[in-house]
């Protein structure tokens, strides 16, 4: 390793600084009532529903029926738009299609005290209720709310299958994608007698899900064989999409709940308050702690340590742009304390061998070089190890849509449905980040700090580095 | 590098207490206790298996079942409540007042005796039904908890296959890093090691009362990773005194290594298990229950991974090498070149 120069150790103290309070802050501005993020701070923190409080529930098929993915794919979209309805705009959705279940999860709304978590929870697991009407009028039922006026031509059970197709267009080989809609026997006449009869005067038919409008197309044909497509500049996304509204109206089974977890917020609150107080004690004692351990070694230790807390904390609000943010949970933030305790782990190798070769008589220099030399591997094959276990936690109790989740549910979990265990799945999160930026910090920074501050003069006191008073300097290693 | 090995080894080969003073460390005897290791090892191991007939709480999200709390303000009847209940979706249910953190209101928790779970439309019933009984105590729903039984036992099997998993892991990983020191027995006496500071582990859950829950799981594959750690550090000592000390015996190889890396061991020891301390007295304060059965068995993990890195591991490896015939390991020529 090259001599490391003296500016080196501000530098680095700089970096891991302005990281940290970055992390803490994020960053902002305010142009007129929209606030820009670029980058998120703790505050941009998402919160599990364990603090926030909340509903996590899994739907399966009723009476064991055996979903196709198409049908799993339009049970989820009619889940999600009752969410939107429900005015749930913060919810997660998972489906999977092995165990065929859907798993929704949403914190309680801001400000929400009359929300019924039972009610809500029965109405999004109901069938959807399909039609499609002559014209798109709506009107205002009783309650205030807006609801469709036209004449039902068709229903759910009328439709049998909606599918994606796509054309080319021969001149600018564009390719478009349509909806396609295919009807039983029984139902084409009554659509052919419909669109006869709009098609002269252009109207339109309008397809509702329950009380939401999904789509209103203007009947450009008359279809008499029960085969049409809805088309209009749809990409493959949006195809997909409302295909699969159109499927989940015909489903042939109904949804029930297999497990249903509601947690009140004012549990949480507390519980949040009191763990980012136990994070304080424990950073501000390890601290302590490891500086008067090892002196000087432990201050550079306590650095690496708050830009390695940092770290995790940045890897959860989503600081680094390439990776989703993710959601802290109680025991995400008990496995960052863990993270703490652990973390100095790598400082305390590096300070013993360094120790240890101060007191072999060597100089400050060369104990420094081969301290944190043959401290390596034991460090490296430590973390290693820790970091495979992460990988196996969170490859098996991940979000169904996770990479490795994919890899690890089609071999060694083949016979397991995912599961999204939360709790597990945190502490594999945090137990990985944690040993990777104990890398970075622990290992690299510490390094590059401790070799700038030997060149100090007033850093080159053997006892500064834990070598105490048994050590006699020795010229002759020199 | 290689003239302070020479320095180090250059007393007269007969005395060997001379040659651990140059180590600037005082070697202490590990080996030498292997007996009393073993016993202390076997007496735990039988005690915690043993632990399992005073009964073992399994929580709801393995076995299945439904947990509904409320909270109230004033006096309920606790057996109307049941009653009413009871009749109204024909199956037991216990339920059991509590207070909680702000002290008007008490909790009233409804624990339902079918594994099956309740439906939705039932929980909503049961809601319904208690808040007409008490239609003046603010009844309202503060946390439920409903599993089915059958995706109850797959989690439960899934955390049981993730651990095998993860073991075999770190068996093929050590044996292919610590080939030096005869991989494969560093490998399984690493995994034996962690195997009882598991068993240790849920012997002292279940003993303390705690659920075997997502967080006992939790504990479980994280001293995975956490205990394992400990003994590397050690194998990686042999390894590299398996270099510098060559033709040491293997006892004395083992202790030297071991007393060098006591201090660093207990240290990290020291630091999470005082970190745990303190989430396990911020829960106690806080009333959060749920955190405390992951800080105080992993507090159990981490004095029993200690132990077992330092002594039982260690003691078990020399053993297995001596049951071959091994008495010194051959040092090792093709190594990365060392710092000068």
């Amino acid at each position: 390793m090259r001599k490391v120069k003296k500016p080196v150790f501000f530098i680095v103290f700089a970096i891991i600084a302005l990281f940290a309070v970055s992390t803490i802050t994020g960053l902002d501005y305010q142009y007129g009532d929209i606030v820009h993020t670029y980058i998120n701070g703790v505050d941009d923190i998402r919160l599990g529903i364990d603090i926030q409080g909340g509903v996590d529930v899994t739907f399966e098929p009723a009476d064991d029926v055996e979903a196709t993915e198409e049908q799993m794919d339009a049970a989820l979209e009619t889940i999600k738009l009752r969410l939107t309805n429900l005015n749930i705009t913060d919810s997660e959705t998972y489906v999977d299609y092995k165990g065929s279940r859907i798993i929704v999860r949403f914190p309680w709304q801001a400000g929400e005290t009359e929300f019924d978590p039972e009610e809500a929870v029965k109405e999004l697991g109901e069938t959807a209720e399909l039609t499609f009407r002559e014209g798109s009028d709506t009107t205002t039922d009783d309650d205030g709310n807006t609801v469709a006026a036209g004449d039902i031509i068709l229903s759910g059970s009328d439709v049998e299958e909606a599918g994606i197709g796509a054309t080319q267009d021969e001149t600018t080989g564009k390719i478009e994608y349509m909806v396609t809609l295919s009807l039983t026997d029984d139902s084409a006449e009554k659509f052919y007698e419909a669109t006869s009869e709009l098609y002269e005067e252009s109207g339109t038919i309008s397809i509702w899900m329950d009380d939401t409008m999904i789509s209103a197309p203007t009947v450009s044909a008359v279809i008499s064989d029960g085969e049409a497509t809805i088309t209009g500049d749809f990409t493959y996304e949006e195809a997909k999409e409302l295909a699969d509204k159109i499927n989940s109206g015909t489903l042939p089974f109904s949804l029930e709940t297999t497990s249903f977890k509601t947690i009140s917020s004012t549990m949480g609150e507390g519980a949040l308050d009191a763990m980012v107080l136990a994070v304080i004690i424990v950073l501000a004692c390890i601290i302590i702690y490891m500086i008067l351990s090892y002196r000087l070694l432990g201050v550079v230790s306590a650095i690496a340590l708050i830009g390695q807390v940092a770290g995790m904390i940045a890897a959860v609000s989503g600081w680094f742009g390439f990776m989703d943010s993710s959601t802290l949970t109680i025991p995400g933030i008990a496995g960052i304390i863990l993270s703490i305790g652990m973390g100095v782990d790598a400082n305390i190798i590096t300070g013993e061998r360094i120790r240890e070769e101060l007191r072999k008589g060597k100089t400050l220099d060369t104990a420094l070089r081969s301290g944190y030399h043959r401290a390596f591997s034991a460090i490296l094959d430590g973390n290693l190890t820790g970091i495979l276990v992460a990988i196996v936690l969170m490859g098996a109790f991940g979000a169904p849509d996770g990479f490795l989740v994919k890899i690890f549910n089609n071999t060694i979990f083949y016979f397991f449905s995912a599961t999204t265990e939360g709790v597990i799945y945190s502490f594999g999160f945090t137990l990985l980040t944690g040993l990777i930026m104990n890398f970075i910090m622990g290992v690299f920074a510490a390094r590059l700090m401790t070799f700038s501050l030997s060149n100090f003069k007033c850093f080159q006191k053997k006892s500064l580095y834990g070598g105490g008073r048994s050590v006699k300097a020795n010229k002759n290693a020199e | 590098m290689s003239k302070q090995t020479k320095t180090l080894n250059e007393p007269n080969e007969s005395k060997q207490q001379s040659k651990y003073k140059n180590l600037d460390v005082k070697v202490r005897d590990f080996i030498g206790k292997s007996k009393f290791f073993f016993i202390l090892s076997l007496v735990l191991i039988v005690l915690s298996i043993l632990s399992t007939f005073t009964g073992v709480d399994i929580a709801l999200e393995f076995k299945g079942g439904t947990i509904i709390t409320y909270s109230y303000v004033g006096d309920v009847d606790i057996s109307t409540v049941e009653d009413t209940v009871e009749e109204l979706i024909g199956s037991g249910v216990t339920v059991q007042q509590g207070d909680s953190l702000d002290s008007d209101t008490h909790t009233l928790t409804l624990s339902f005796s079918s594994n099956d779970g309740l439906t939705i439309e039932m929980q909503s019933d049961v809601t319904d039904a208690v808040t007409a009984l008490y239609p003046n105590n603010e009844v309202t729903l503060v946390d439920s908890n409903d599993v089915d039984a059958s995706s109850g036992s797959e989690f439960f099997t899934k955390c049981i296959v993730a651990a095998i998993f993860a073991a075999l892991i770190l068996i093929i990983y050590i044996a292919l890093r610590f080939k030096q020191i005869s991989g494969w027995s560093a490998g399984v006496c690493a995994v034996l090691g962690l195997l009882s500071t598991l068993i240790v582990t849920y012997g002292g859950v279940v003993l303390m009362r705690f659920e075997i829950d997502s967080n006992f799981m939790a504990v479980i594959l994280t001293l995975l990773g956490y205990s394992i750690n400990d003994t590397i550090v050690i194998y990686d000592r042999i390894r590299e005194n398996q270099t510098i000390l060559p033709g040491t015996p293997i006892t004395d190889l083992v202790n030297i290594s071991n007393s060098q890396s006591i201090r660093r061991t207990l240290q990290t020891s020291v630091t999470t298990f005082f970190a745990m301390i303190v989430v396990t007295v911020v829960a106690l304060v806080s009333g959060l229950d749920s955190i405390r059965s992951f800080s105080v068995p992993m507090m159990v993990g981490i004095m029993m991974g200690t132990y077992n890195s330092l002594c039982f591991v260690p003691a078990l490896w020399v053993w297995w090498q001596k049951r071959r015939g091994v008495t010194t390991l051959q040092p090792v020529k093709k190594k990365k070149k060392a710092v000068v």
